[in-house]
């Protein structure tokens, strides 16, 4: 049987039912695997002894009837999650030897409820990329066509469950990390609202953009996975103080008579028009079942790229300090100082883009510019938010597209760093304010797929997904895989 | 916006990352390419707003006072680069050199 | 005591770094005990491990809320962090978490004492900071190790205002602010450990001018008395620099108590730009008002109000209450000795007289004293009721000192009870007057000074058990027949 047709859900059944076990379920991953992902690169570390060691182990608890609520489901995790023993390497050279002594809150919760870890994904070197070609590890291929790139900076998270390599995975988004590769691979990725899924032990890029989420086949398998991860956690002290919320009873609710919110500033930009065409198609769907569409402004969204790549650099510009070569990482041979050691290890440890970030964030940080840049971009950050609080008064949710087109080739915008910033356009309004969002596929063009976003205001993921699922229970798009 | 190279060094000594000199022009436009972007920022209008550091409106929790760490010393110091007698060794530092 | 020329002036402003003594580290929970082995307590949080978070200690704010009561400061509330970007190995994130627009402790003042009577000293501010880790140089092949034992054990930096104007008033006002901390326990001040350290900012500028000179900051002064020395260096330097026609460079210059020069650090290729920007790791903190009323609730007797009412009270000179209430445990043995002697001015002599020079021969303070609070209390009140006198009171001391045994055993035991019988003294009397006629005569012949002759013979004879008043009173009757 080709288990990995299945939905996670109904993975979950088969399992409680008894109709096959965690170790069969599991073992057919780790064979799609190691037959399909060398052509891809989706994985920097396969632990397929622990998974199948964690399989077994939940088998046996099926068998005496203790099981977990999440039992022997698999998941991929994003490299970006510390998880004790393991290889845990960000994407860099700087941490290609860093085995991890902890573990990440996400991963703890996820292995509680007694999920297997197939491995570790492909990432862009420390989240930085939208393209997946910034690993050390070597670019991720999208399964739709591998001449092109998966999306960044969660692309060997989307590759693999894109091609079925795992059922889900975990991913991370700082300004969109999350939702754009699900857009170039045919996904449903979900960033949640900031502060609800625990950073602790998820390595920082931006500390105050940085949101846990999932990637997955479709909105319900994300809101059991996302439900799972989220709550509460002491050792982040931007963790809301909120029980793990529900997030699957909501889900068959209708939609009928809710508002959906258009803005203005992102439908005035030149579109591709097969990205408009998609988005109103999409609309047509909401328009049938129901929803309520009304055109809205955000007056400062135009502001967001400029923002983002100041506070984004600024952040990892401290945040990538203590990669000193001192305690654990990467070190360059025979420093002979301690400032060669600093000055060398960080030059050979980090890659292009990384270090290009550090740079502009420590200037943005440095006097005499911090006014102009850091305190300016916060300042314009707090315009973005307000924009939204005022929008959010109206509707329940704003639709736009995820990216400015589909996926595009390998290379074709790795020489033009601000080509490639101009990706996650529409994605990094949410970051900046905070708010949960989510990226479902809504068209193709040329074979390749295409996401819608949807984003909501503050806490309300279970609406957003509710959206998403009203969507993918009257459409197809998102049961179209891509053939490898 | 234009760097200067001296900006440029002094930028990358703050950050601890060597730049050799041949990839100086290379890099200069790059981030000049950046910071032309955030030049957009100037026609906002911020007089009025304050700065936002966080997404969220909390106050900042605290623990109690209390030791919950125990010694992992050994499995800690396991990925360290160079290490004798359970310290961190490094090229010498000179002391106050900070 | 100035040795430099009178038209030059000296402007000071300190900044002392006080280790707080909390359990657990400033935002991790690993212990602050000092001593340890290397990096057994530092977790991986105070390693910087790669995806921890810190987490503030509660204890902390307390601290600095008691502080800031007890510098007459604000408490800012809303207080809140931010990242000082620096690269230094026993730094381990690179930058070190501090406060920089929002400290917690700001615009607050200290009236020590000086020379010249009382005066005021700002204090800018006392900001929440981390303690770095150490690195020691020895044994390594020429490498430095790294211990992080240290790194992140909380700090609080004290700011003053550039008012201090001479070495003395610089330890006075270092001295005070030890005393506030000890009082508050909310450190244990030992300068020798670390625990309070000092860097001192000094600029001079001829009297009369506005502006202030360049300053230079000297770091590395870890005591009291090397404060002073380093100061005094750094003040004579600046002037004879000026005086020779140079300029003064801004500088971080390091104290070298072995010589009692400052010489500055290596500077390096670029100027220093800690880029401080808000922790977006931690929320601002709002001081809730119970908090802080729960907190000031709990505030102990500071020096000054201990002192004030040691001369009520007590009626103590200001001179000594100042001595006794500058240190808490010294304040504390004292109230513990008059309650039980009922004799505050002798208590204080005692202290400040006899057992201080034990402690000091033995290098001890007073908690490990040899003589007990009760015992030396016990003491005293033997030489109130008339049991003994001072001179044996002070012999009895030695032997507590040395053997620790009770007051009235040893009274016993050596039959050491005063004399005071009139007749006894009286007989003792007749007997040295017998015995020195030539003296006598000369005495009633009116060498005056004879007198204390004849006091020092009779004590000599009662073997100092004598009551001297009584021995005055009835010799100078005799000797006047």
């Amino acid at each position: 049987m080709d288990l990995h047709k299945l939905s996670l859900s109904k993975q979950l059944e088969g399992l409680q039912k008894g109709d096959f076990t965690s170790t069969e379920l599991t073992s057919q991953y780790l064979n799609r695997i190691s037959e399909l992902d060398g052509q891809l690169n989706s994985f920097i570390t396969v632990t397929e002894d622990q998974a199948l060691s964690q399989a077994k182990a939940a088998d046996d608890r099926y068998k005496k009837n203790n099981n977990f609520s999440l039992d022997g489901l698999p998941i991929a995790h994003k490299d970006i999650f510390c998880t004790k023993g393991v290889l845990t390497t960000c994407g860099s050279k700087m941490l290609s030897n860093f085995e991890a002594p902890y573990s990440s809150t996400v991963y703890d919760k996820l292995d509680k409820k007694g999920m297997v870890m197939l491995g570790k994904t492909n990432m862009d070197e420390f989240a930085m990329g939208s393209s997946n070609e910034t690993s050390y590890f070597g670019p991720v291929k999208n399964p739709w066509n591998i001449e092109y790139v998966p999306g960044g900076s969660s692309g060997g998270s989307a590759s693999c469950v894109s091609a079925e390599l795992a059922p889900i995975a975990t991913a991370t988004d700082t300004g969109g990390s999350i939702r754009q590769p699900a857009s170039l691979c045919g996904l449903t990725g979900i960033k949640p609202t900031y502060g609800r899924v625990s950073r602790y032990g998820m390595i920082a890029f931006a500390s105050s953009l940085d949101q846990g989420g999932v990637i997955a086949k479709s909105a319900e398998d994300a809101a059991l996975i996302l439900e799972a991860m989220s709550g509460h956690d002491p050792k982040d002290s931007t963790s809301l103080k909120l029980d793990q919320p529900d997030l699957t009873n909501n889900l068959n609710n209708p939609i009928k008579g809710m508002k959906i919110g258009l803005p203005k500033e992102f439908f005035e930009k030149e579109m591709a028009p097969y990205v408009l065409k998609s988005i109103e198609e999409a609309i047509e769907v909401y328009k049938s079942l129901g929803a309520e569409i009304v055109e809205i402004s955000l007056g400062n969204i135009n502001l967001s790229l400029p923002i983002y790549y100041i506070i984004a650099p600024a952040e990892c510009s401290a945040n990538l300090s203590r990669y000193d070569g001192v305690r654990y990482g990467y070190r360059c041979e025979d420093p002979k100082d301690i400032e060669d050691l600093f000055m060398r290890t960080r030059e050979e440890g980090f890659g292009a883009e990384v270090k290009r970030r550090i740079l502009i964030g420590t200037y943005a940080l440095s006097a005499g510019y911090y006014d102009a840049f850091y305190l300016k971009a916060q300042k314009c950050r707090q315009l973005v938010a307000n924009d939204f609080i005022e929008a959010f008064k109206s509707v329940d949710v704003i639709l736009s597209p995820t990216t400015p087109g589909t996926s595009f080739k390998s290379g074709e915008k790795t020489n033009d760093p601000v080509e490639m910033y101009l990706q996650d356009i529409f994605t990094i309004p949410a970051n900046l304010a905070g708010l949960p969002g989510l990226s479902i596929p809504c068209g193709e063009h040329n074979g390749l797929p295409l996401g819608m976003q949807l984003v909501g205001n503050s806490l309300e993921e279970s609406k957003l997904l509710q959206f998403a699922h009203s969507f993918q229970s009257n459409t197809d798009w998102h049961m179209k895989m891509p053939n490898i | 916006m234009a760097l200067s190279d001296q900006e440029l060094k002094e930028i990358a000594y703050l950050a601890r990352i060597s730049v050799k000199e041949e990839s100086l022009p290379s890099l200069k436009k790059e981030l000049e390419d950046i910071l032309d972007l955030f030049k957009q920022l100037d026609e906002a209008n911020t007089t009025e707003v304050n700065a936002m550091s966080h997404p969220l409106d909390l106050s900042q929790p605290t623990r109690k006072d209390e030791v919950t760490e125990e010694d992992l010393r050994d499995e800690l110091l396991k990925n360290a680069p160079s290490v004798k007698s359970g310290l961190f060794l490094v090229p010498k530092v000179i002391d106050g050199e900070n | 005591m100035k040795n430099y020329s009178e038209d030059w002036e000296a402007v000071i402003g300190l900044e002392i770094h006080v280790q707080l003594s909390t359990k657990s580290k400033l935002f991790s929970g690993a212990s602050t005990d000092f001593g340890a082995l290397p990096n057994t307590q530092a977790c991986n949080i105070d390693l910087a491990m790669p995806g921890v978070l810190p987490v503030l200690n509660e204890e902390v704010l307390k601290m600095a809320v008691k502080l800031g009561k007890a510098l007459n400061a604000e408490i800012n509330s809303p207080t809140s962090f931010a990242r000082k970007n620096y690269f230094y190995p026993d730094s381990p994130k690179g930058y070190q978490i501090s406060q920089m627009d929002k400290p917690i402790v700001e615009n607050g003042y200290l009236d020590i004492e000086t020379e010249n009577g009382g005066k005021r000293i700002g204090i800018t501010r006392a900001h929440l900071e981390e303690d770095a880790g150490k690195s020691l140089h020895d044994d390594f092949e020429g490498q430095s190790g790294i211990d992080l034992n240290r790194a992140g054990t909380p700090l609080l930096e004290i700011v003053s205002e550039p008012e201090i104007n001479t070495p003395k008033e610089a330890v006075a006002y270092l001295k005070s602010i030890h005393s506030i901390i000890r009082y508050l326990e909310i450190s244990d001040g030992n300068m020798a450990e670390g625990s309070m350290r000092c860097d001192a900012n000094v600029s001079v500028r001829k009297i009369g001018e506005e502006k202030l000179g360049t300053r230079t900051e000297t770091k590395n002064v870890n005591s009291f008395r090397f404060v002073e020395k380093a100061i005094q260096y750094e003040i004579e330097r600046q002037i004879h620099e000026i005086e020779s026609g140079n300029k003064i460079t801004q500088e971080t210059r390091l104290y070298d108590s072995q010589v009692n020069t400052t010489r500055p650090m290596r500077s390096k290729e670029f100027a220093n730009d800690y880029r401080y920007f808000p922790e977006p790791d931690l929320l601002p903190v709002n001081l809730e008002k119970e908090f802080i009323e729960e907190v000031l609730a709990t505030m102990p007797e500071m020096p000054t109000e201990k002192k004030e009412r040691f001369v009520s009270e007590f009626s103590l000179s200001q001179y000594d209450a100042d001595l006794l209430a500058a240190d808490k445990d010294i304040a504390e043995f004292f109230e513990e000795v008059t309650k039980i002697s009922n004799s505050p001015k002798l208590s204080a002599n005692w202290i400040m007289g006899e057992l201080s020079a034990e402690l000091n021969n033995e290098n001890l303070n007073i908690k490990e004293s040899k003589v007990s609070s009760n015992k030396l209390g016990q003491l005293i009140s033997r030489i109130e009721d008339g049991t003994i006198s001072g001179k044996i009171a002070k012999d009895i001391f030695e032997k507590i000192w040395t053997t620790g045994k009770e007051v009235d055993d040893i009274i016993k035991e050596e039959g050491l009870e005063q004399v005071t019988d009139d007749k006894e003294i009286e007989l003792m009397i007749d007997e040295v007057i017998e015995n020195n006629p030539q003296q006598l005569e000369q005495y009633r012949s009116g060498k005056d000074r004879l007198f204390g002759f004849f006091v020092g013979q009779v004590m000599k004879a009662s073997q100092g058990k004598a009551n001297p008043k009584q021995v005055n009173d009835i010799l100078k009757s005799k000797l006047e027949k």
